[in-house]
């Protein structure tokens, strides 16, 4: 008969105090007012569903909730193709190796209302350096505090800047964990240089890949501060992405109630998103 | 299949070598017949796995030639030399079944779907592997993935030469003995010239048919494995190949005698050349208690199982000595009798007597 040890729980029993302080407990607090309708006072009303509903119900959360899906989708369509492409064009031994290491690592050490902040500087069309190039030089009109299309740009390719690096280590390091004697083999073989890719970089880098496409999710889609610094979620409401809109309800007009049922059906979509990426890139695994 | 001539083959990893001692390959200038089976065998760092990426095309020499067949084949890249080599640790595409992995080298080369798949049947027939064809290759244990490899390698029908860099290193050594076996019946049936490298002399010696014995760089002997053990033509070779390895003693030479320690020895011929640092060397198979003979003192005994190894000192000179059934305790005075077609001299590490014409006594 197999005996087991149970004794491992007393080991996870620290993180899991831990977690329960800083995520469950305070969840709860939201749980609280997702249900209620509170005027200050510490007064409280009970609201059932509503807000729920309300919120699921309103234009504004679903054309929120429209452009996250839509921002999304466009840096993760960037950002993973490109992240790859450019870790397999790194060296992989000498000198150039900790250089490019280390500047692919640099977007990601600025703080990020300092990228929303170097941003907006950047593009400004008069006293930014590229705004200014933009318009006087290449003579488009690119204004992103005026047009929508130049502000979704400028918030894409801002993000492109900041995180494809995340996505060229992770793949990076997946490539140079694969022996020497694969590609040898690959070689013998008469492989082609897109079969070297498709059968033994690909499935290689599976594992990293699949940790970078939900980190990448999570973050981008709980977006704040970069977007926020850069554009205010303007102009008009045309960058305004889900987690903005939470932070006007809840801070800018005061509305608890509906701000925490936002928050919890924010909080559901992203953990159901991850676990449709988590399942459907790990399905083919053994075991 | 092919012959493979090796010309004057050196090689160096540093751009601009300096001397012999930059060189990874020294001078390496042998022929292989076609369809032969041969064993490269050298302790780590002796050049065998450069040897071998030279003859696949993974590295291009630095001075010499390869020939396939009396075609020079120095610059050409590895798919076009037409050759498959099996690595140390086992090399299968992930995301493939066993099949698809079987079927890769010959889709590849746009080979048709038909012979595909009669290829495919054959080989996984051969290697005991057609069971799991339509299984991912990534769930499989290590000896049958190292399978799928060697696979990989004999599914095209005209490849020149097979070559194996330790295959059997992630093996498990009850499945090791399995495997060599395998491979020893498949040389049997494909028929091709295959190259196996290895460190371990038991595999170099049951899967060859010739061996060659490398040391920094050079080939110090090629010859059938009774060749090797029974005439070392370099102490190192003695060293390496039986185990015990052979007795090198200090000694010093005088035409067919041999002194050593004091006490006459005879050896197998008269001794060629002068000069140099002469040493005795002889098998412990080849030392055998005696009542009269070279004294020496039992300094301890072994029971390895199928024979005795006797440590005995001689003088100052330490030697190990076989002996079958029986062992004298340790501390006992012993007599030692070395067998005299056995006994060479080697100076400067080669071989230096000549055997004589007729036979020994």
């Amino acid at each position: 008969m197999r005996t087991e040890n149970q004794k491992a729980w007393f080991l996870v029993l620290p993180v899991l105090a831990l977690v329960a302080f800083n995520a469950l407990v305070p969840m709860m607090t939201v749980v609280n007012y997702s249900v209620q309708e509170t005027f200050g006072n510490n007064q409280f009303f009970w609201q059932g569903l509503d807000w729920f509903e309300q919120i699921l119900r309103s234009e504004r959360f679903q054309a929120a909730l429209g452009r996250q899906f839509l921002f999304t989708a466009i840096i993760l369509a960037i950002e993973v193709p490109l992240g790859i492409i450019i870790a397999l064009s790194m060296p992989r031994k000498g000198f150039w190796v900790p250089v490019c290491l280390v500047l692919m690592a640099l977007p990601m050490l600025i703080p990020w209302n300092v990228v929303g902040a170097m941003w907006n500087i950047f593009a400004l069309p008069r006293i930014g350096m590229l705004g200014y190039f933009l318009n006087e030089v290449v003579g488009i009109d690119y204004d992103m505090t005026q047009n929508p299309l130049a502000a979704w740009i400028t918030v894409v390719v801002m993000d492109v800047w900041h995180w494809t690096s995340l996505v060229v280590l992770l793949c990076y390091a997946g490539l140079v964990s694969i022996p020497g004697a694969y590609y040898q083999a690959a070689k013998i073989d008469g492989a082609s240089a897109w079969s070297v890719f498709r059968y033994i970089q690909l499935p290689k880098m599976k594992t990293v890949l699949t940790i970078a496409i939900l980190l990448r999710f999570m973050d981008s889609f709980n977006i704040y501060t970069e977007p926020f610094v850069l554009t205010g979620g303007g102009p008009g409401n045309s960058t305004t992405l889900l987690s903005i809109d939470l932070v006007k309800i809840a801070l800018g007009q005061f509305d608890l109630g509906p701000a925490a049922a936002m928050s919890l059906i924010y909080f559901a979509i992203t953990l159901l998103v991850s676990w449709v990426f988590y399942v459907v890139m790990t399905k083919d695994d053994p075991r | 299949m092919a012959e493979i001539k090796l010309s004057h083959l050196k090689h160096s990893y540093f751009p601009a070598p300096q001397g012999p001692q930059d060189y990874a390959l020294k001078e390496i200038d042998v022929t292989w017949r076609d369809g032969g089976a041969y064993a490269l065998l050298g302790p780590s760092g002796c050049g065998k796995s450069t040897l071998l990426n030279i003859i696949s095309g993974l590295l291009t020499p630095s001075e010499g030639k390869i020939l396939f067949d009396g075609t020079d084949v120095t610059t050409e890249e590895p798919a076009a030399r037409n050759i498959a080599q099996v690595f140390q640790f086992p090399v299968i595409y992930d995301t493939m079944t066993v099949r698809q992995n079987l079927a890769f080298p010959l889709k590849n080369r746009g080979v048709a779907e038909a012979k595909v798949a009669a290829r495919v049947a054959e080989i996984a027939e051969m290697l005991d592997v057609t069971d799991m064809l339509d299984k991912r290759a990534a769930g499989l244990s290590p000896d049958n993935k190292q399978k799928i490899s060697m696979g990989r390698g004999l599914v095209r029908d005209d490849v020149n030469v097979v070559m194996f860099d330790e295959p059997l290193t992630v093996i498990d050594p009850h499945l090791k003995w399995k495997l060599r076996s395998k491979l020893k019946e498949l040389h049997q049936r494909v028929k091709a010239t295959m190259i196996y490298v290895t460190h371990d002399q038991t595999e170099a010696l049951t899967f060859a048919d010739e061996v060659v014995v490398m040391q920094e760089g050079v080939v110090v002997q090629t010859g059938t494995p009774v060749d090797l053990f029974e005439r070392p033509q370099h102490v190192f070779v003695g060293h390496f190949i039986g185990s015990p390895g052979m007795n090198v003693l200090p000694c010093e030479a005088r035409g067919d005698r041999a002194i050593f320690e004091g006490h006459e020895v005879a050896l197998e011929g008269p001794l060629a050349g002068q000069g140099g640092d002469t040493r005795l060397g002889i098998r412990p198979e080849y030392i055998s208690l005696a009542a009269s003979g070279v004294p020496a003192t039992v300094t301890k005994v072994a029971d390895v199982g199928r024979h005795f190894v006797v440590d005995a000192v001689v003088g100052q000179t330490h030697l190990k000595a076989i002996t079958e059934n029986t062992a004298p305790d340790t501390g006992a005075s012993v007599h030692l009798n070395f067998r005299r077609d056995q006994t060479r001299i080697y100076r400067d590490g080669w071989i230096a007597t000549e055997p004589r014409l007729e036979a020994a006594e």
